[in-house]
């Protein structure tokens, strides 16, 4: 419970796990893209709130779609401390491991 | 860096707001007339955004019985129930709040606010799941704020969505505590209440219901969308608030849960702030009488909902997805909203602006709430002035006008 409190940020380690993780973040880099504000790609460090023209309501939206896509849950406690791609990236590998 | 300096944006679109000195956001009313009427700028402004829903702000028995109560007791409480004790009053409000609903309970709150932030808060802690719909009230999130439960959304008015989350939660341990709404208070929108109650009893969860904007509008009794829907003896939670139908201010809960009392010493907003003054206690019990006793008000407010409704529709706006005490018209985007909810002013009318973050989806909305006591000229009068405003603006399907022409 309240996993937020100690997420953890899991480097992939193997071949298997890093084509999962492409998968998930080219997924979330897809349902990004109409908030790029320039010509700059999104990628793992994109910060998304700041670095992007979107808003925490959009995002929470945008979590909902990941969730049922995953068929997991992500609590709002968790979303609230998600910055970066990569970390929503990483959460969504983390909560569907199980974890 | 500042302590305003964080408020820079919203500085800046506040003051992108101001059109020749005048400010949507701090429209000062002369004097309030009636429920429908009040002078604004030295003008006579229909008002189509109180939540005034049965005009009982000026009915005589309420008026009566709150002056009669400040006479008896004094304009104030000054201080906490905990503290200060109740007032004989404040606990005959609680037993025909409770008896109203048929529930065994109830707790009144200072404001609809506190209900909701307070109440929810207290209900669920760590290792329990607030589960709420998506477009939920302020004061349902800010109650996320104070729990440290886990908080799931679902999509909007959804029982699929509402369905999967609780399913993936169905090995979790901690209580679930499912959080509606009966009217939603922007779009107007009705919760299907009936398919959540069912699927949150199925996966053994607890359900809440807001009345807020419901309670008088919906069910034969006025009992809200828990009436309604016939599920009124199913749900665990009914909370809402004095300030709409009731004329007054403050909020409740009801319940028929037996513990449901320890509560009054768990819940910080109800414990460390003052208690209703008898003004308003008294204000709040008449009229709930009067929503006992007039159903006629029920119909009379759904009818000048159909006229509203059906007239802005027919001249080509778009509009919430149903019938309702609150009609939202939406507009492209919010510059235009605020164009359009001045040149309304400057016609007469006094709508609500609603812009993000209080709407859902990003959408700008001119929000109109309708009452029993508008009469029929009145709402000829404001579908008129949309109609030229929205003309105006270019907002109209020009066939739809046609059609009518």
């Amino acid at each position: 419970m309240r996993a937020s409190h100690n997420l953890k940020i899991v480097e992939p380690m193997d071949d298997v796990a890093t084509d999962d993780r492409l998968e998930v973040l080219e997924d979330i880099r897809g349902r990004l893209e109409p908030y790029r504000t320039d010509d700059r790609a999104i990628v793992g460090g994109t910060v998304i709130t700041k670095d992007l023209n979107i808003d925490s309501l959009a995002v929470m939206d945008m979590v909902m779609e990941i969730e049922d896509r995953y068929d997991i849950s992500i609590p709002l406690n968790v979303v609230s401390e998600i910055h970066t791609v990569d970390e929503l990236t990483d959460t969504v590998l983390r909560i569907r491991g199980g974890h | 860096m500042g302590l305003f300096d964080r408020h820079a944006g919203t500085i800046a679109r506040s003051r992108a707001m101001l059109v020749d000195g005048f400010h949507p956001l701090s429209v000062r009313m002369d004097r309030v007339l009636s429920p429908t009427e009040a002078l604004i700028g030295g003008r006579h402004t229909i008002l189509l955004g109180t939540n005034n829903y049965f005009g009982l702000t000026f009915d005589q028995s309420c008026i009566d019985a709150a002056v009669e109560a400040t006479r008896l007791e004094g304009t104030g409480t000054t201080g906490s129930r905990i503290a200060n004790g109740s007032y004989g009053d404040h606990l005959d409000l609680e037993t025909e709040m409770a008896e109203f609903f048929g529930m065994k309970h109830c707790m009144v709150f200072t404001t609809g606010y506190q209900a909701n932030l307070g109440f929810i808060s207290s209900l669920v802690g760590e290792g329990d799941f607030l589960v709420l719909d998506a477009d939920s009230h302020a004061s349902i999130y800010d109650a996320c704020k104070h729990t440290q439960a886990t908080i799931i959304r679902f999509k909007h008015n959804d029982p699929a969505s509402l369905e999967a989350r609780l399913r993936r939660l169905d090995k979790e341990p901690g209580n679930k505590l499912v959080v509606v709404e009966g009217i939603y208070s922007m779009m107007g929108d009705t919760a299907p209440l009936k398919a959540f109650v069912e699927i949150t009893k199925r996966h053994g969860g607890y359900i809440l219901v807001d009345e807020a904007h419901s309670l008088g509008a919906l069910g034969e009794g006025g009992r809200g969308l828990v009436e309604a829907a016939g599920v009124l003896d199913q749900v665990d939670f009914v909370v809402g608030t004095f300030s709409k139908t009731l004329g007054a201010i403050g909020g409740f809960a009801v319940s028929n849960h037996d513990d449901f009392d320890i509560l009054r010493v768990m819940t910080r907003a109800y414990m460390f702030t003052a208690s209703l003054p008898p003004s308003i206690v008294a204000s709040v019990r008449a009229a709930l009488k009067v929503v006992r006793a007039r159903p006629d008000l029920r119909v009379r407010l759904w009818e000048n909902v159909a006229t509203l409704y059906d007239g802005l529709a027919a001249l080509g706006f778009r509009l919430g997805p149903e019938h309702g005490p609150v009609v939202a018209v939406h507009m492209p985007n919010e510059q235009t909203t605020i164009g359009c909810w001045r040149a309304l002013l400057e016609e007469g009318v006094y709508v609500n602006l609603a812009v993000p973050p209080a709407t859902p989806s990003g959408g700008s909305l001119l929000r109109c709430s309708l009452s029993a006591a508008h009469d029929r000229a009145q709402i000829d009068k404001v579908v008129a002035a949309f109609g030229r405003v929205g003309e105006r603006f270019g907002l109209l399907d020009r066939q739809k006008v046609a059609a009518i022409d």
